[in-house]
């Protein structure tokens, strides 16, 4: 289907120009707002403002609250577990930097 | 699966998993690892389906070693996460051969997201964000520019079965964008019936193909340049690729194998950008004619040289 220039998408690195409350993260993945607590608790994601009537949290929580999310869905591991299998994630993925680095 | 005929739902389950674990997109670094997923949860959705294994059954012998089995396309819930794999999605073909993008659809990850969780009907007013999964080049990144991503949506028929409809999307790509980064697209997610409700977003979760001669660390590329084993101890000036084309590098005397040279700001570009390192391996000419021979015994002669010192012997 071709398109013309004038249907091109124009697309933001959402990651560099959002932050993110918590009521978008619980619309962005259709989870209960309760839910997103539980991975805050469990250290899965960091509340980067607390003072403000809502948390907020950086662009880049949506990447972790994403992997986070489909590990719990996908492989049934429970929030303390997604946690400690987002920890050895990131050690491995330094391990391999170091390596190859 | 690799389970026996007779396997039990426990034993079925269990294989599921370690598979699951095994090709996770998000854990594995498997090559294919997002195809061999999908193909498990699709053999698992069989599987553990009374009426569904019954069927399969059915097929007479079932599938001979090699041949695959391939449930209807409305069977399988387990493309709305995986998608189409590599390979599998028109993007990859050659009809878009100046596209290395490949598409991945995920949409309806919010619908099962909501059921897992027990929450139904988000009634937030508008439509629902959709997300989106797309493999792109690393030009892309270098040098922003557009690309067009076909994503695959499922939609509900008339009658209740749900199908897929592609949808070609032309997209600006940020330049600077790195793997693991999304794209949001504004009011490209899910329309919700009724006039004057806004339609959700959608966010494309943006991944690489793997480059043959770059490696991607944060806003760093690095190379693995191959140097002759005087270029490296007499110093030289060799031609080394970039992504911006190639340049004349200057090797220093006495560099050594796993030597580290920078070039500042060739890297992926923001502000500040990142730089492009080149990491230095010595190739051995082969002595596979006399006058090589000569050559290094000339050099065996010459050099009272142990490489072994370090090792004390």
């Amino acid at each position: 289907m071709p398109l013309s220039d004038a249907e091109f998408l124009s697309g933001e690195i959402f990651e560099e120009c959002a932050v993110l409350t918590l009521s978008d993260l619980s619309r962005m993945f259709a989870v209960d707002e309760g839910h997103i607590v539980e991975l805050v608790e469990e250290g899965v994601l960091t509340v980067i403002e607390i003072d403000t009537s809502e948390w907020r949290f950086s662009g880049a929580a949506l990447r972790r609250a994403r992997i986070a999310l489909r590990l719990e869905r996908d492989l049934g591991i429970n929030v303390p577990g997604v946690a400690l299998a987002l920890e050895l994630l990131e050690e491995l993925e330094q391990l391999r930097r170091e390596r190859k680095g | 699966m690799g389970v026996a005929r007779d396997a039990t739902e426990a034993q079925i389950k269990q294989a599921y998993r370690r598979l699951a674990r095994k090709y996770h997109p998000d854990v594995s670094k498997e090559k294919d690892a997002e195809a061999r997923f999908k193909d498990v949860g699709e053999a698992y959705e069989v599987l553990r389906s009374p009426e569904k294994r019954a069927a399969y059954d059915q097929l007479g012998s079932g599938p001979r070693p090699g041949e695959e089995f391939r449930p209807p396309p409305d069977w399988g819930r387990g493309f709305e996460f995986s998608g189409a794999g590599p390979g599998a999605g028109p993007g990859a073909g050659a009809d878009q051969a100046d596209y290395s993008d490949f598409f991945e659809a995920l949409f309806g990850e919010a619908a099962r997201g909501s059921a897992q969780h027990g929450r139904r009907g988000f009634d937030t007013g508008r439509g629902g964000d959709h997300h989106a999964k797309v493999l792109l080049d690393l030009d892309a990144t270098l040098e922003g520019g557009s690309r067009t991503f076909t994503l695959r949506v499922p939609e509900i028929d008339a009658e209740g079965r749900v199908t897929t409809k592609e949808r070609a999307l032309n997209v600006q790509v940020p330049k600077g964008i790195l793997p693991g980064q999304t794209i949001r697209l504004a009011g490209q997610g899910a329309r919700p019936p009724g006039e004057g409700r806004a339609p959700g977003d959608l966010y494309i979760e943006v991944e690489f193909q793997p480059h043959p001669l770059y490696r991607i660390d944060g806003r760093d590329l690095y190379l693995d340049l191959p140097v002759a084993p005087w270029e490296a101890a007499l110093g030289a000036t060799v031609k080394s690729p970039t992504p911006t084309g190639p340049v004349d590098l200057k090797i220093p005397a006495g560099a050594h194998a796993g030597s580290k040279l920078r070039l500042k700001g060739r890297g992926i570009p923001s502000s500040p950008p990142g730089d492009f390192y080149v990491l230095l391996e010595i190739a051995l000419p082969p002595a596979d004619d006399n006058k090589a021979k000569a050559a290094y015994r000339a050099m065996a002669d010459a050099l009272p040289f142990n490489p072994r010192a370090s090792l004390g012997v």
